[in-house]
């Protein structure tokens, strides 16, 4: 089980969050035209990668704020969390 | 029975508590203290099974987690569990065990036959032979096979057991309560640091119980007890025993488990049976210790050979001789303790070392002992069916290629000994990549990969000195670093004896003409011979070596077997074992209880249950109750002898003509308040909401970006910028945090603010051509007419001095209401509906009506909206914007979405009027079509209509839009039936929808 610092309320346990996919998807402004590719690649497209990789995490049980997480997805190691709005650098 | 192998004194039972137990039968006595392999053994019982494949005799190995045949089916307490081994069981006044895998009787077992039989059954057998003919695959291998193989049999019965669950953190976990265990948690202690020290086996003290070593002038046994007790006084350390860490998962979690009453005859009162302990440790110090390796001879499977150090465990813990005219067989010095142990206690060994001329204190001592030792001697072969009677052994080469003379001498055990494997599994699991040491001929761990240090015979080391200073400095630093005390231990002086190199020999070859089975995995009966037909039919890598001849694979995980299939492996491929590469050690590191794994969450507490402010009234109403999420909600309310069928009947029908009253409580409902609430509203609804007025409801139906409806429901504007959403009862909880997701990532600049007001707010729907009388009586000072509160109207007011919301909504299409009143007011207002209802015939219906009521109508509910329906779909397209964007809008422009004969919702009765329609079923055109049948829809919805009293279901049709007036079948293979059926309008009731307006 996960150990997931939640930026808002501190170390807390897996069980406490739920996923929420990649970070780095940003959704297409409304009413905007776009193409259908660009569509495609908002909703369905996902590289599923190997290594380091920024997701989102909601602290269901606990402070209910969605938070980015920096995770390998093969070993598992957080490198950092972040508020919903901070500055990624 | 007496106790024939039992020393007069001597050992770790407890001699005046003397228990009575039974095996397969027999009624036997052993000591408090006792495991029941100590006590059998004691009784000169060694065949307690029968082999996995070959049903070859089995007896004991091991003496304790390493057992990989002493395999029971344990009674206790009128309940009975497999798989338990014997070694580990600990004994009980009254405990009752039998035999596995072995019929009819563990003396007379039919299967043995399958050992004559072996030519036949080499590895991969199963999946050669049993591929033809397909068919038979279900009806005779798999049945057969079945009942042949297996390590006893499952309780079907409820386990009335307590199982419990426990989180802790601590700053150091150590696993292990051996040298490196007990002297690492001593110095962390010391320090302040918060330990929790684990230890599987019921004593302390791991190789110190059974080696003759001398710690600060203390026995090994003294000085562990005398850690033990010490640090059980420490408020900042917790000591387990009967508890083992068995994985170790990510961010050093680790699970352990604690047999909390396995050994006792009944789970005391308020006590669990086991508990699992789910630790976070900011470090962890494995001191898992070592496993011995056996050696590889003929026969080597026959009860009587066993491993050195489970002899010399039976000697010194339990006072028992697994045998008076023992063989030892060893490769190292471990063999000479062991022989040195009986000697000791009057029994002349015999010890057989295939090194050529070995030195060191262990052996002098033997020699001056008078053991009688024969170098450069194997055992080729062991004689005897049922029990070992005497031993083939010969001279072997220098080369260890050749084996000299055969010559046979009588033994009634064969204590073997092959060196020693670390147990690494805990730091693999870890994600620690081990590495080959080549000193000791096995793998330690490497580098660390979480906050892991392994210490001791784990991390190879096999002298208590270098152990135990290790394991001081590891507990005293890693504490410090987190404490910052540093307490300063001195340590004391340790007294053992040096010991030389072990020989690197682990096989005995064939002798010219006999074919002996050389067994390496004794659980799964993996022999030599396997393996080499393994390698001979092209499987290389060891992961599909394992897996082809099941090397490994058995309940003990290989513990005795891994290493030495390796080595074969890399003498035939002529590779380095590092180069084979070892198998995924895997958790559980032994096999842990389901009932473990689950805890306290079975039966009602596997989830929470819900109830609305109006339970108790529901129940005392004779409500029949169904499960709807983790509500409880009512299902119908029983009139005397009423089926679910009449009961939801009579109620529907009373909605329908008079007046009814549902708990709608479990709706999910959101406070909804802001300034930008409308546009929020406005950008999740597929429909138009920025023109809502203050007092008004609407409809709306919300998407998921890929097009796929989410939920439906009303929302109302309460006040200027307050509105108040409900969702369904089942999709509550994910509407809100899709609400959270849009509003704190993607549009974070819409000030609005979204809180779930479900359990606030107790709610009722009156629903009926009588409600707006009803309705007056209950609110007497409001106009609820037509004009005063028309259809989607919303009013605030209060119901004799309690305050309560209005809303004109309708599920059921008939003229209705819903009234909400804070929670703790529910019992009260529903109360007030019934008894001020009287006059109009109200009478409360449950969820099955409520479906009735709105499947007749055509209302869409969770099986249309299920996952894989678009608005199209279930006729809600009109509600959608052309005039604005929502979230999901631009996945509608697909081409599937647009398709013309895209699904829809459809009608569906059966042409007899009779029969009722399975839900699930599918819609076909041809019921005599050959198979597969093509599938036009499915069936989504039944019920009984109430209006026309006759079946009527909703469906889900290809091309629904212009199928109406179609014949088609519906066909449920599950149920056996296929029914003519017509297609009709999802609105089989009051098609304009003039009721809800009346």
């Amino acid at each position: 089980m996960l150990h997931i610092k939640c930026p808002h309320c501190g170390m807390r346990s897996q069980n406490e969050f739920s996923y929420g996919g990649d970070a780095s998807v940003k959704r297409p402004e409304l009413n905007k035209e776009i193409s259908d590719e660009e569509w495609d690649n908002f909703v369905y497209n996902r590289k599923s990668l190997r290594g380091k990789h920024l997701e989102l995490w909601q602290h269901l049980y606990g402070c209910r704020q969605w938070i980015k997480v920096e995770r390998d997805t093969s070993t598992h190691e957080i490198f950092n969390t972040y508020k919903a709005d901070e500055e990624i650098s | 029975m007496s106790q024939k192998f039992r020393l007069e004194n001597g050992g770790l039972i407890n001699r005046d508590k003397k228990l009575s137990f039974k095996f397969n039968g027999k009624i036997y006595y052993g000591y408090e203290g006792d495991t029941l392999a100590s006590a059998l053994i004691a009784n000169g019982v060694h065949l307690v099974g029968r082999s996995f494949k070959y049903h070859r005799p089995r007896g004991f190995f091991g003496a304790g987690v390493d057992e990989p045949y002493a395999i029971v089916q344990l009674y206790r307490n009128n309940e009975t569990e497999p798989n338990i081994k014997a070694t580990e069981q600990e004994l009980f006044e009254g405990l009752e065990a039998k035999s596995v895998n072995c019929w009819p009787s563990v003396n007379f077992d039919i299967g043995a036959i399958n050992n004559f039989l072996k030519i036949f059954l080499p590895a991969g057998f199963y999946y050669k032979t049993f591929m033809w003919p397909k068919s038979f695959w279900y009806r005779v291998y798999e049945p057969f096979i079945r009942k042949a193989a297996g390590l006893g049999v499952a309780s079907t019965k409820h386990d009335k057991e307590r199982y419990e669950h426990k989180y802790e953190y601590c700053d150091l976990l150590i696993a292990g309560s051996g040298p490196s265990g007990l002297a690492s948690a001593y110095a962390a202690a010391k320090n302040g640091a918060r330990v929790i020290l684990a230890e599987d086996k019921p004593r302390f003290g791991g190789s110190l119980l059974t080696s003759d070593v001398n710690i600060g002038n203390q026995s090994g046994e003294d000085w562990a007890k005398s850690i033990i007790s010490e640090l059980k006084e420490m408020p900042n350390v917790v000591v387990k025993n009967r508890s083992q860490v068995f994985g170790y998962y990510d961010h050093n979690m680790l699970v352990m488990s604690e047999k909390v009453s396995d050994h006792l005859p009944k789970t005391k009162k308020h006590h669990p049976k086991q508990r699992l302990w789910y630790i976070r440790a900011k470090e962890v110090l494995i001191s898992s210790g070592s496993i011995e390796r056996p050696l590889v001879f003929g026969n080597n499977d026959t009860p009587g050979v066993m491993l050195s150090s489970a002899a010399k465990e039976y000697l010194k813990v339990y006072g028992v001789l697994v045998g008076k005219n023992p063989l030892v067989f060893t490769n190292n010095d471990s063999g000479y303790e062991t022989a040195i142990e009986f000697k000791k206690n009057g029994i002349n060994p015999i010890i057989l070392d295939s090194r050529i001329n070995p030195q060191s204190e262990i052996i002098d001592e033997a020699i001056n002992l008078g053991i009688k030792i024969k170098f450069s001697y194997v055992v080729v072969a062991a004689q005897g069916y049922k029990k070992v009677s005497s031993a083939d052994i010969a001279k072997i080469s220098d080369d260890k290629k050749q084996l000299g003379t055969i010559e046979n001498i009588k033994c009634d055990c064969i204590c073997v000994s092959g060196f020693w494997t670390p147990t690494i599994h805990l730091a693999s699991q870890s994600g620690n990549k081990t590495k080959f040491k080549d000193a000791i001929d096995a793998f330690v761990p490497g580098t660390s990969k979480q906050n892991e240090t392994t210490l001791g015979a784990a991390n190879g080391i096999f002298t208590l000195e270098e152990t135990l200073k290790d394991s001081f400095m590891a507990g005293q630093h890693i504490s410090k670093k987190i404490t910052k005390n540093d307490n300063k231990i001195s340590f004391p002086n340790v007294v053992e004896k040096k010991s030389s190199q072990h020989d690197k020999f682990w096989c005995v070859p064939l002798p010219k003409g006999k074919n002996y089975k050389r067994f390496l995995d004794f659980q799964n009966d993996v022999a030599v011979s396997d393996i080499e037909i393994a390698l001979k039919e092209g499987y290389r890598s060891i992961e599909h070596v394992k897996r082809y001849t099941t090397l490994g694979m058995a309940t003990d995980q290989g513990k005795t077997s891994n290493l030495n299939g390796l080595q074969l492996v890399s003498e035939i491929e002529n590779k380095v074992v590092p180069a084979v590469g070892h198998t995924t050690f895997r958790p559980p590191y032994t096999p842990i209880s389901i009932g473990a794994i689950v805890g306290r969450e079975v039966g009602k507490h596997s989830k929470p249950t819900r109830k609305s402010p109006m339970h108790s009234w529901h129940e005392k109403n004779n409500a029949v109750f169904v499960d709807a999420g983790v509500w409880l909600r009512p299902r119908y309310y029983k009139q005397g002898s009423e089926t679910l069928f009449e009961a939801s009947k009579r109620e529907a029908k009373n909605v329908r003509t008079n007046v009814g009253i549902c708990d709608v409580t479990t709706l999910g409902k959101i406070d909804i308040k802001g300034p930008d609430a409308a546009e929020l509203l406005n950008r999740v609804y597929t429909n138009a909401w920025l023109k809502l007025p203050v007092g008004k409801a609407r409809y709306g139906v919300m998407l998921r970006e890929d097009g796929i409806v989410m939920d439906d429901g009303t929302t109302t504007r309460i006040s200027e910028n307050h509105y108040h959403m409900t969702t369904t009862t089942a999709q509550a909880a994910n509407v809100l945090s899709h609400l959270e997701y849009y509003l704190q990532l993607v549009w974070p600049e819409l000030n609005v603010n979204v809180v779930s007001t479900t359990e606030q707010w107790a709610g009722a729907a009156i629903a009926g051509p009588k409600s707006r009388k009803l309705l007056e009586k209950l609110f007497p000072n409001n106009d609820v007419s037509n004009e005063g509160l028309p259809f989607m109207g919303y009013m605030e007011s209060d119901l004799f001095g309690v305050k309560a919301r209005i809303f004109r909504i309708s599920f059921s299409g008939e003229l209705a209401y819903e009234v909400n009143v804070e929670s703790n007011n529910g019992h009260f207002m529903w109360e007030k509906i019934i008894e001020l209802g009287q006059e109009f015939q109200v009478q409360p219906y449950g969820t099955e009506a409520l479906s009735t009521l709105r499947i007749e109508m055509g209302h869409v509910a969770g099986s249309e909206l299920d996952g894989r329906t678009i608005s199209y779909d279930t006729s809600l397209e009109g509600l959608i914007s052309k005039n604005k964007d929502f979230i999901g809008k631009r996945s509608l422009n697909r081409e599937a979405f647009t398709s013309s004969d895209r699904q829809k919702i459809v009608g569906v009765v059966p042409l007899d009027k009779k029969t009722s329609i399975p839900e699930g079923s599918h819609l076909v055109k041809d019921a005599q079509a050959p198979l597969p049948n093509k599938k036009l829809g499915h069936i989504s919805a039944s019920c009984w209509s109430v209006e026309h009293d006759n079946p009527f279901s909703l469906a889900i049709l290809k091309d629904g839009k212009n199928m109406i007036g179609e014949k088609l079948f519906v066909m449920s293979p599950l149920k056996n039936k296929v029914i003519p059926v017509e297609i009709v309008s999802s609105h089989y009731v009051d098609p304009k929808g003039e009721r809800v307006r009346s």
